[in-house]
């Protein structure tokens, strides 16, 4: 276990944190949008875990405020779909594209 | 235990009024629309009357959440916001199906602000945040038959996860260095790392986000345009104030240290909402877009302020966001009327609005010189305390931008009071009939705006709290 060092793990959860940045920006389908955002969230928790395990290991902090974060995406992602499903109804669609009824 | 419950006392009181709202949604019994909103709205005064009797200061959970004179102060200017906005859409309610749904949402959202507000800790106030912005996207989804509500929540939510990312991964940044999210020992351990500064930055983006600020105001204006007049004015006063009162003090006492950092990012954020908030405001048409480019231009000023770093512009920008609530709220009163009356919502329509309802033109016209910064309104001596606070550092050239912008935003402001008192209209908005409530909300609203720019004492106060 301790024979990866942290760079290793910040590293990959960076890169995700980016992936999650990029789907963001180039994804049309809200769903797919709102796994990007999900990715960004789990990124954060990859660091939490991962300093508190290596750095901070007699304090319980970061795995605290994983638990909070995982369990606030899933309430954010529950109100998202809620939203979703609504615009869907008067859109016929989920295509941000077409979601453009206000601008500038 | 019983100090649980003294300090407590605001969001217990708050929470109590929480759960009577879903007891009485969930009895068998159907329930008279007029009885429920009045009932909700003795409530409201309840909570905001208790508010000011609370004296107990002191720290909760290991130092999580915290509570003293100040922070209640900043709660009561919320209650305050939240009962003036419930009496505005108290006409909007009757006819909506899910008035109670609509209260239990919004005090939702703040009870998160309240511990937003009192949080000593960064998992506290990302709690508190997510409570207080997850609720607002279905609030904003509220006209639920309406496209453009459904667009705007959307864009909220999309919006407000994202910024939330940013803030996180900031926090994870800072706890690595740090080791703990507790307020006190990040604030003993701040350095200019470039690890802490990158997770320090990361939360200004977020903390950006959530006040609108300039390269972070996409969102604003679409979400402002497509809620419901109720929602769009609570999230510009309310949800906008608490931000600004938690990002005021995390930043003058947790990133204390790093202020060299902070004022230049500040300043900047300042320049940029100020410039471009005004220019878009310039060509806005519909009267709910404009206010939110307005209120965009309006947090420059904030940060103007802001920039300062001592008690002054601490306590100028308490004073500003109790003045702007209250000509805001005036504002979002007059075109809350309208737009249930006549259903128009364009600043085109306003034309011709003195020779129908003069009543109603007064005290828009008040508000938005009160907006613009004119004396003897309240804005001016608001706009004033900020600039003065600003001045404090000697960077005298961000002031002189401040003061010309404050000059292009009278032009937009005098646009519309010239479209309603001088501009001829064939088909102007019908006189529009008022009952009780959005008039007391008028009234405490335009009192406000004349009352809290000519008595010192509440500027005294504030300023008085924060030695």
């Amino acid at each position: 276990m301790s024979d990866i060092p942290v760079s290793h793990i910040l590293f990959v959860s960076t890169a995700l944190f980016f992936i999650g940045m990029y789907g963001l920006f180039t994804r049309r389908n809200m769903i797919t949008m709102l796994m990007a955002i999900e990715l960004i969230l789990n990124s954060v928790n990859i660091n939490f875990v991962v300093f508190n395990k290596y750095l901070y290991p007699e304090k319980l902090d970061g795995i605290f405020f994983t638990i909070f974060i995982v369990t606030i995406a899933a309430a954010e992602a529950a109100v998202a779909i809620a939203i979703i499903i609504n615009l869907y109804r008067s859109h016929k669609s989920i295509d941000v594209e077409d979601a453009t009824d206000m601008k500038y | 235990m019983s100090n649980f419950f003294l300090l407590l006392q605001q969001e217990l009181l708050l929470t109590a009024i929480i759960f009577v709202l879903l007891f009485v949604k969930l009895s068998a019994k159907e329930w008279n629309g007029k009885t429920v909103l009045s009932l909700i709205n003795i409530l409201l005064v309840i909570n905001l009357a208790a508010g000011f009797f609370f004296k107990e200061k002191g720290t909760l959970f290991g130092d999580m959440y915290q509570t003293n004179d100040l922070l209640r102060l900043e709660k009561n200017i919320l209650n305050l916001g939240t009962l003036l906005i419930s009496l505005q859409a108290y006409n909007w309610l009757l006819k909506h199906k899910h008035a109670i749904e609509f209260y239990v949402l919004m005090l939702s959202t703040l009870l998160g602000m309240y511990f937003m507000l009192s949080s000593s800790n960064l998992l506290m106030f990302y709690v508190g945040l997510e409570l207080a912005s997850i609720p607002l996207a279905a609030l904003a989804n509220f006209d639920l038959d309406k496209k453009r509500s459904s667009e705007a929540a959307m864009k909220y939510i999309m919006s407000s996860a994202f910024a939330s990312g940013l803030l996180l991964f900031g926090i994870s940044m800072i706890y690595g260095m740090v080791g703990s999210v507790g307020f006190a020992e990040i604030t003993a351990a701040a350095s200019e790392n470039p690890l802490f500064l990158f997770g320090f930055i990361l939360i200004i983006a977020g903390f950006g986000f959530k006040i609108s600020a300039v390269p972070f105001h996409l969102w604003t204006a679409d979400v402002y345009e497509g809620a419901p007049v109720a929602v769009t004015s609570y999230l510009s006063v309310i949800s906008k104030g608490s931000m600004l009162f938690v990002m005021t003090s995390v930043l003058f006492t947790v990133f204390s240290k790093l202020l060299f950092q902070w004022y230049n990012i500040v300043a900047v954020l300042a320049v940029l909402s100020m410039i471009v908030g005004n220019l878009f405001a310039i060509r806005q048409q519909n009267i709910k877009r404009f206010l939110a480019f307005s209120s965009i231009s309006q947090v420059g000023f904030i940060l103007v302020g802001m920039s300062g770093a001592n008690a002054e512009s601490y306590s100028s920008i308490i004073y500003f966001v109790l003045v702007y609530l209250f000509s805001n709220l005036a504002a979002f009163a007059v075109i809350n009327v309208v737009s249930e009356a006549s259903g128009k919502e364009n600043i085109d329509d306003y034309k011709g609005f003195y020779k129908t309802n003069p009543a109603l033109t007064w005290v828009l016209a008040v508000a938005l010189f009160s907006l613009a910064g004119i004396p003897p309104t309240a804005g001016f001596f608001g706009k004033f305390f900020l600039l003065l606070g600003g001045a404090s550092k000697g960077n005298y050239l961000l002031i002189i931008v401040a003061a010309l912008n404050m000059v292009l935003s009278l032009y937009y402001y005098l646009r519309i009071i010239k479209a309603m008192f001088m501009d001829a209209n064939e088909t102007p908005v019908e006189r529009v009939a008022l009952n009780w409530s959005p008039k007391i909300s008028m009234f405490v609203c335009v009192a406000g705006i004349v009352v809290t720019g000519i008595i010192s004492g509440a500027y005294e106060y504030i300023y008085s709290l924060l030695k």
